[in-house]
Formats: C-alpha cells, structure tokens, sequence
C-alpha cells in the first residue's frame, strides 16, 4: 500500500530524480530541490547532461562546473546550483592526483579527454557520480556537511540503472590509479540509506507501467527507489463515479443541454456533440489515470502528485510545485 | 493565429504515394512518439499499394507486438494485412549488436572476422559506445536500400536526447576510431606518425600517458587492435559513415520531423530542421503529434461563467463539469497553438500537420490506422 514521503526518504541526502523522457524530470528536481531547502536548509541541485535546462527553468545565465546560488528557498534556505561535466572533473582529478597543472590545457585542446571517455564509456559516468559523492561527503571547517541535500537532476529511467552501476563501469578502466580508488567509496554511498532515486512520471497507464519495470530494476541492482512523483496532474472535472460510464461512451446529453439551457448559454447540436465528444476524451484519460493510480497504490512506493501548468512553468510556478511537496511532507515540516 | 503565420499544411499522403520517394527519415527528441508516427505511416503506405518496410528502433512492447516484432531476428518480417490492402508492410526492429556482428562476418575473411569479434574491445563498442546504434541504424538503412525489393523505405531514429545525434553520433565515433591516434597511443614508438608527433611536440606525451593512465594500456592496445583489423576490412569508420550520408542526402530521401506541441520538443525541432537545411538534406515537413484541438465551439470564459452560475444554482453538476473541462481543454489547445505559431513564424516554409492525440496507447493495427487517418488530416 503506497504511502506519502516519509521519514526514511527524509534520511535520504542523496536525491537522484530520473523518469520518462518528456515528463518533466527537471522541473521536478528543481521543485523537490526548493522544498527540501525550506526551512533554512542548503541543497545542492546538480545538472550532468549539459543541457542548461536549470538555467532555462530559473532564468539564469547558463550554469557552470562552479557551485553558485540558484534560489533562495523560504525559510532562510538556499539552493545552489552545479553543472557536471565529464571534462572538468577529469582535470580536477588529475590535478589532484598528479598535480598536472599546466597540462590540463594540453590536454583539452588535444581532445584526450574527449578521447578517453569516448574510449571507456562508462568512464564519464563514474567522473560524474565521483564528483557528485564529493559534494555529498564534504564537510565545513565545523565538521558539518556543506549540504544538507544534494539533488541530481539525472539521466532518464532507459540508462538509470547502467548510470548508476559503478561497479561495470570500472570494469573498463585502468586497475589502478585515482579514478579506481574512488570508486568503492562511490559504490559504497549509492548503495547506502543515504541515497535514493525518484522517479518522475505521468499519471498514464504506459508510463506508470514503466516506472515500475524500472522499479524493479533498480531493486534487483540493489538501489533504493524514491518516490514517485505524479506530473502534470489535471484537475478531475468528473466525479469519479461518471468517469466509467463517460469513458464507454455514455454521457447524458440532455442533461448536458438542460444545464446549457438553464445557464442561458446558446447551445446548438454542434456545440452539444463537441462537448459530449470532449467529455469522453477526457473521461477516457481520467479513467486510465485511476487505473494507473490503483497499480501504484498496490505498491510501496511514496506517489506525490505534481499539478499541471497549461501555461508552462515560471520560477513562480516551481515554488508552487515546492510547496505542494512540502506539504506533502518533503524536508519533514509538512 | 494570423494569416501570415499559418503554415503550409503537410499532405502526408501526396509524400506516401510519390514513387520517386524511396526513404522516409523519422527524426525528432526522444518521447515524442516517432516509432508510432513511422508505423502508422508504413501502414497507410501499405494501405497506397506501396510494399514498405518500417525499421524500428526502440518500439515499446506492445507496439512491437502489433507489429509481429516479438521475436527479434534482425529482419524485416511481414505484417499480415487484410486481403484488400493492395500493397505489404513489412517491419522490423533493430538489434544493434547483431547488425555489427552481420557486418563483421560479411565483410570480413573468417580469420579477421574472429580477430574483430574477440576482440574485447569490440564488445564495448558494439553494445555500450554511444553512437553506435546510430551508426547501425544507418548501416541496416544502406542494406535494405541495397536490396532494392522496396518501394518505401521508412526509417525510426534511436531514442537520443537530440535529435541531432542522429546525424552526428556516427560522424563522432568516426573520429574517435580513425585508427592513427590509437594506433600511436597503444604503441608510440612503433606507429610511423612521426610527423605529427613532431607536430604536437611535448604535448603528446602528456596527452599519451594520461590517457594509458586513465583507460588502462590494456585497453588502448585492444582499441587499437580493432581498429587495424577494422580498417583494413572497411577502409574505416570514416569512408563508412559519409557513404551513408551521402545516401541521405541523395534523389528519393525525405526528412520528416516529430515532435509534440511542447517548448522542449519544438526546440529541438526547430534545431534540427535548421541543420538539415544547412546539409542540404530534404525535409518534407513537421509532425506534431499529441495536440488537443478543441471539439466545440464556446469561448472559455463563458464556459468558466455558466459553470460558476450553475455550481452556485447546485443544479445541473454534469453540465458544471463538462463546461469546466471544456474550458481546461480551450487552454490548453491555447498554448498549443502559441507554440506551433512560434515555430512557424521562425521556419514559415516548414509544412506542418498535427495530429490529434488519442485518448489511449497505440498498441494495434486499428490504433495506428487511426493514427494514419488523423496523420492525413
């Protein structure tokens, strides 16, 4: 039996937010990332595909591989941003390890870099998770963590699991030298109760059926799965008993009319069949949505609905989405 | 929308029917329902008396089923029709792996064929380079061409986060496998690249013990293995990948791109309709799949008021409802249309077709005819 965000996913400081190509991975991350900072809290909120979509979303100038302020979070919080990419935290493993210096410039105009991630694909996973395990691990001169979460904007839910699997890719790698002694620690946090991985997708039959495959996946790679989280929700304009019978079809078109009438709107036969029309089709959809809710809820995932924004979504409209998470109990003040 | 941003519609079935046309390219973003729309297009040519094969890339489940793709075995398998449809459908999925292996074996001497296929960095690129499955796609694209027993051609592209990768992962991969560098780096005091060593000078040090440290030498003397042994049968990644694009680019190849009415999906349409024009490459228009027209004719806000007088009356709740849904499906069909005039007014000369979404999954033959007819208009 499903049930809503609860204090283990509240233990979680390690966020990844993956699903469905197309339903709104990223604004969700920016959303949970804005509702876990409420209250004072400091959240990183990392990109690793490159895309600048959190820029897009916030309206910012495009992020780098720099930590910066992102938003400020009610409460006195704070979300900071950070852009990922294979390149730079290559060098930074480099001129950690080997103190190269100079040669990182060398190199990244020669294109080694691009050559060896190109070489070892799974090498660009591991940069990026290695880094963000950096973020999640570092501590103020108090000891304290830098952040309190940390809030990856991740790959969708077709390459989640393989994203996630350090393991295989270190399989590809050189058996030794900085990258390899990394990566148990990595392992060793992915795998841990720190960690969770959330899955965003659309309240649709095709896409909760998927989401639970990878569900499963995640399972037997011995990952925790997170929540779901239920975009682009609309609101139910008919009462869920009428939803069967309008789906089949049957909806009372004199009925319809009488209230048509009573309302003193103008009505002709056109008008009336559109209406009945776009009364099937959205009682067809809300219909599949029960079901899709009813499959979810015979599991023991968390499942938080995101509402729809027909207009597209503004930064005001992520604080919206933040608060809805809040209240249903993200960051534990709800 | 105005006058001047309304777009040439698209008239899918005039492309269809043309026998001058041979291959339909189906590119877009991922999620935007390109395997459906390149189905559902097999479908209707079949239904035109053309004999067409679809190559799918990724279809989901019950899609593949429909179309007779349970098993997979790399080739195009027929689609039983009803008896009246004057032309075939033909589909099939493909199996990156195996196309590289049938590639390999095929070309290849038995002898260099095993050296390739054991080679353990053959493994990683034919299942995990990203690249590869374009490459392939593009591979089993020229093989059925070649084969020159269809009338139509059409072609689903992998399920990239760009549409753009479609055209430059196999260009990429190219670059990265064009045997010299590896060569050099797997044994720099053997390979004759004197010459440019000199050229990149101390750099090249640097540049060859970083990457051995990284990736390992084991690696880089298995890459480079491969590759010799790859580019003596193939005369390269390179030759290879622009021989395909020159079929892209050649009499009888059109462009179709998908999308949906969202900002992320037109985006990257319109960068893709872009960079076709800039190739040279013939696009014959835009599908936007998933729009929500509206069905009758009330204006929003007089819907939004007669609710609110009936709610408030406590009569009439169906009436309330379907005037409220109404006016949720006026806004929606709203900002769909702002976004397609957005893209016209940048690409006036892009014909477009929408296609209205249906209220379940495609997963038959009757759900793509269905799809089909809407594609027509």
């Amino acid at each position: 039996m499903s049930s809503g965000w609860d204090r283990q996913l509240d233990r979680a400081r390690l966020h990844f937010v993956s699903g469905k190509g197309g339903a709104g991975k990223t604004t969700a991350a920016a959303s949970l990332a804005l509702a876990l900072a409420t209250g004072g809290r400091r959240v990183l909120l990392v990109e690793v595909e490159g895309r600048q979509g959190l820029a897009q979303l916030f309206d910012t100038p495009p992020l780098e591989y720099a930590e910066r302020r992102l938003a400020a979070a009610p409460g006195g919080g704070e979300v900071r941003a950070l852009a990922v990419e294979a390149e730079a935290a290559l060098l930074e493993y480099l001129a950690m390890y080997y103190n190269l210096g100079f040669a990182g410039r060398t190199l990244r105009r020669m294109g080694a870099i691009e050559f060896a991630t190109t070489l070892a694909p799974g090498l660009r996973d591991v940069l990026f998770t290695g880094k963000i395990k950096e973020c999640v691990r570092r501590t103020d001169s108090h000891g304290r963590h830098s952040y309190d979460a940390v809030v990856v904007d991740a790959p969708p839910t077709g390459r989640i699991v393989r994203f996630l699997d350090v393991t295989r890719a270190m399989a590809d790698l050189a058996r030794t030298g900085p990258i390899h002694g990394q990566s148990e620690d990595v392992v060793g946090l992915l795998h841990s109760a720190d960690t969770v991985v959330h899955l965003v997708t659309l309240p649709e039959q095709l896409p909760v059926r998927e989401t639970l495959e990878t569900v499963e996946e995640l399972d037997a790679a011995a990952l925790r799965p997170g929540a779901v989280l239920l975009n682009r929700v609309r609101p139910p304009r008919l009462a869920t008993r009428s939803v069967t019978a309008a789906a089949d079809g049957r909806v009372d078109a004199n009925r319809i009319r009488s209230g048509l009438e009573s309302a003193g709107l103008d009505w002709n036969d056109e008008v009336l069949d559109g209406l009945v029309a776009e009364t099937v089709e959205h009682a067809t959809r809300a219909s599949a949505e029960l079901a899709a809710r009813e499959r979810l809820h015979d599991t023991d995932l968390a499942a938080l609905d995101l509402p729809e924004y027909v207009d597209g979504i503004d930064v005001a409209a992520l604080y919206e989405m933040a608060e809805k998470l809040v209240a249903h109990g993200v960051g534990g003040q709800g | 929308m105005n006058e001047r941003s309304r777009p040439e519609r698209l008239d899918v079935d005039a492309l269809l029917r043309d026998p001058a046309n041979r291959i339909v390219v189906c590119c877009g973003s991922g999620g935007v329902g390109k395997t459906t729309t390149a189905a559902a297009l097999g479908l209707r040519a079949a239904h035109r008396g053309r004999r067409t094969v679809v190559l799918t890339i990724d279809p989901a489940r019950r899609l593949a089923q429909a179309l007779g793709l349970a098993e997979l075995d790399n080739k195009p398998g027929r689609v039983e029709l009803d008896p009246s449809v004057p032309g075939e459908l033909y589909a099939m999925m493909l199996d990156m792996r195996r196309t590289f292996d049938d590639m390999v074996l095929t070309h290849a001497g038995r002898e260099r064929a095993r050296q390739i296929l054991d080679n353990p960095f053959y493994r990683t690129v034919s299942t995990s380079f990203s690249g590869t499955q374009e490459y392939m796609a593009m591979e089993k694209l020229g093989q059925l061409a070649a084969e020159g027993s269809w009338d139509l051609i059409i072609v689903d592209t992998p399920p990239s986060r760009s549409a753009l990768d479609f055209l430059d992962a196999p260009q990429r991969l190219s670059t990265i496998l064009d045997g010299r560098l590896i060569r050099m780096l797997a044994s720099p005091a053997r390979a004759g690249g004197k010459g440019l060593r000199k050229l990149v000078g101390a750099g090249f040090g640097v540049f060859a013990r970083t990457v051995s440290t990284i990736v390992g030498h084991q690696l880089l003397s298995d890459a480079a293995a491969f590759v010799q042994a790859f580019d003596s049968t193939f005369g390269g990644f390179r030759e290879r990948a622009e021989h395909t694009y020159r079929m892209l680019r050649s009499q009888g190849t059109r462009f179709l791109v998908v999308a949906t009415p969202e900002a992320d999906a037109l985006r990257e349409a319109s960068y893709f309709v872009e960079r076709l024009s800039s190739e040279g490459m013939p696009l014959s228009g835009l599908v936007v799949n998933r729009t929500h027209p509206v069905l009758a004719d009330l204006p929003a806000a007089r819907a939004v008021a007669a609710a609110e007088e009936l709610e408030e009356a406590g009569g009439s709740p169906l009436a309330a409802s379907v005037l409220r849904l109404h006016a949720d499906r006026v806004a929606v069909a709203e900002r769909e249309k702002r976004l397609l005039a957005r893209f016209t007014r940048a690409h006036p000369e892009v014909g477009l077709v929408g296609v209205p979404a249906l209220p379940g999954d495609v997963h038959d033959l009757d759900g793509l005819d269905e799809v089909g007819t809407r594609l027509a208009g």
